[in-house]
């Protein structure tokens, strides 16, 4: 999309706001997670017109839209944290699964479930991008003169874009307060710069320009990242590393790749 | 086909900058002419083609298309009236889309986008025929992507673009000027030809003052944001390069400017 989004620290905690909201309403999971998906496309729409409309940077647009979500979030949950704890009687699709699937270790069916969940996705949204919409979106990421020229009002694709990809944040946002139990305000901090860095770690790992590709890249990008924060944590007790320099720690991966290819180009003069 | 009237453009209106960059612009253009246009920089060569295509609009005056008042219409929904092809050989195509997928999106102009697969292989048929008739063994590469072509390839692609759908007119933005003089000679061969077999309209800027009369059949020249000379038919047969300068600076009274226009001549 050629749009750096900065809603996503927004909507990722607006998702699991939502859902945890109809959660304590007695809603089930289903309902929880249309609504986060919802959410997030709002939020989305939001930041496309802030963008679109009053023609504010995409970059400004998008924190904009994150600061409001901050205080809309601590609306709608009523205090900075809430517990989906089963203790409260509240059933998420993962207490659901295990129940479902009791014969079975919880971490089998949770790992079996996220990796169909993830594919599944990775295949909707690989065939979507091939689509005359998802062509469009992807066209005007690329060069919107010639879209318009095409007979595309590229605002129209960029709204529809950033709306699709924070619905899918929010989603993600709801899946992870599940999966967590409870719900922070603070969850969204910095997932941009994770994001960011799972996207680079992917393409660093595997080459490829196809939509399949790069959909692949993200996936495994994201899991390499996560299992590196995770190492970190587990193992970095021992030379000083708390879990509160996990921000820093992300922060200097993608400083140091970003500035990498300069690096060499310099090293080379020298 | 196109008529202005009384079109007049500002930049920076109301600001020390400010340059009036087109002069009370009125022209006509019928079907079937192809208009090349050449003028010394500044002259207003480009931003007539901008207000045509709507890049952005007049302060004044009124642009209409096929009968169609289309002076404040944003630029993606009046192209379906127009095809262009830009000087910047990046402009014309989406460098990081393949071929079939920057054909596509050219075929399916002007058509409503649904959640339905872009493209299938009767496209695809059709997309192969039609670039094994610019000879330039593209229809073998379908799936590579457009940001490995050569410039003169992506020009031709672009032209190809510009050109699906027979566009009432074909806007050309000095579209061979940064090409090498062989690889411009064969684009200009191209632009030609598809301008002929599908029968268009065009108009075309050009800094090549003998490309200028060589191709189409009318010559407009340009000076500070004013038609300053209009030929076509017999006068325009008989005018010669030496001529047409000299026309310019009797009409200016000064010398043309442009270092570019005597170079290329």
């Amino acid at each position: 999309m050629n749009f750096p989004d900065l809603t996503v620290d927004g909507s990722y905690p607006l998702g699991a706001a939502v859902f945890a909201f109809m959660m304590y309403r007695g809603y089930g999971p289903w309902v929880g997670i249309c609504l986060a998906l919802c959410a997030g496309a709002v939020a989305g729409l939001l930041t496309g017109f802030l963008h679109t409309f009053s023609r504010i940077p995409a970059l400004l647009s998008g924190i904009l839209t994150m600061i409001c979500l901050y205080s809309i979030n601590l609306r709608i949950m009523g205090r900075p944290n809430l517990s989906l704890s089963e203790h409260l009687g509240h059933r998420t699709l993962f207490t659901i699964l295990r129940d479902s699937f009791s014969f079975l270790p919880e971490v089998y069916v949770r790992f079996a479930f996220l990796c169909i969940l993830i594919l599944s996705l990775k295949f909707l949204l690989d065939a979507f991008l091939q689509t005359e919409i998802g062509l469009s979106i992807r066209a005007t990421g690329d060069n919107e003169i010639l879209v318009a020229t095409q007979g595309i009002d590229p605002n129209e694709m960029k709204l529809v874009g950033i709306s699709l990809s924070n619905a899918l944040v929010a989603f993600a946002g709801a899946m992870f307060a599940q999966y967590q139990g409870f719900v922070d305000i603070n969850m969204g901090i910095g997932m941009v710069v994770s994001g960011l860095a799972s996207v680079i770690v992917g393409e660093v790992l595997l080459r490829g320009k196809t939509i399949f590709a790069m959909t692949l890249q993200v996936i495994l990008g994201s899991v390499v990242y996560r299992l590196a924060t995770a190492i970190a944590l587990n193992w970095g007790y021992s030379i000083g590393f708390k879990p509160y320099d996990l921000k820093l720690f992300t922060g200097l991966l993608v400083i140091v790749i970003l500035s990498f290819p300069v690096l060499k180009e310099k090293l080379k003069k020298v | 086909m196109l008529r202005l009237e009384r079109v007049n453009k500002y930049f920076f209106r109301n600001t020390q900058d400010e340059r009036w960059a087109i002069r009370n612009l009125s022209l006509e253009v019928a079907e079937g002419e192809f208009v090349t246009v050449v003028g010394s920089n500044g002259a207003g060569k480009t931003t007539l083609l901008n207000l045509i295509g709507g890049t952005y609009f007049p302060d004044s005056g009124c642009i209409f298309i096929d009968g169609n008042d289309v002076t404040t219409v944003p630029a993606y929904e009046r192209a379906k009236y127009l095809g262009r092809v830009f000087q910047n050989t990046f402009q014309g195509t989406a460098p990081n889309l393949t071929i079939e997928e920057n054909l596509a999106i050219a075929y399916l102009k002007g058509k409503r986008k649904g959640i339905r697969i872009a493209i299938n292989e009767k496209m695809r048929e059709y997309f192969r025929e039609r670039l094994s008739e610019i000879g330039l063994g593209l229809e073998r590469r379908l799936k590579d992507r457009v940001g490995l072509l050569s410039g003169g390839q992506r020009q031709a692609l672009a032209l190809l673009m510009a050109t699906f759908g027979n566009p009432k007119i074909l806007l050309l933005d000095e579209h061979t000027a940064n090409l090498d003089p062989k690889t411009g000679e064969k684009i200009m061969e191209l632009t030609t030809r598809l301008i002929e077999e599908n029968k268009l309209t065009a108009i075309m800027v050009t800094h090549n003052l003998q490309d200028a009369l060589h191709y189409g059949n009318r010559t407009l020249m340009m000076d500070e944001g004013e038609i300053i000379l209009d030929i076509s038919g017999e006068e325009r047969k008989r005018m010669t390069l030496q001529e047409l300068l000299e026309r310019f600076s009797e009409r200016r009274h000064k010398r043309f400017a442009d270092d570019r226009a005597l170079l290329s001549s």
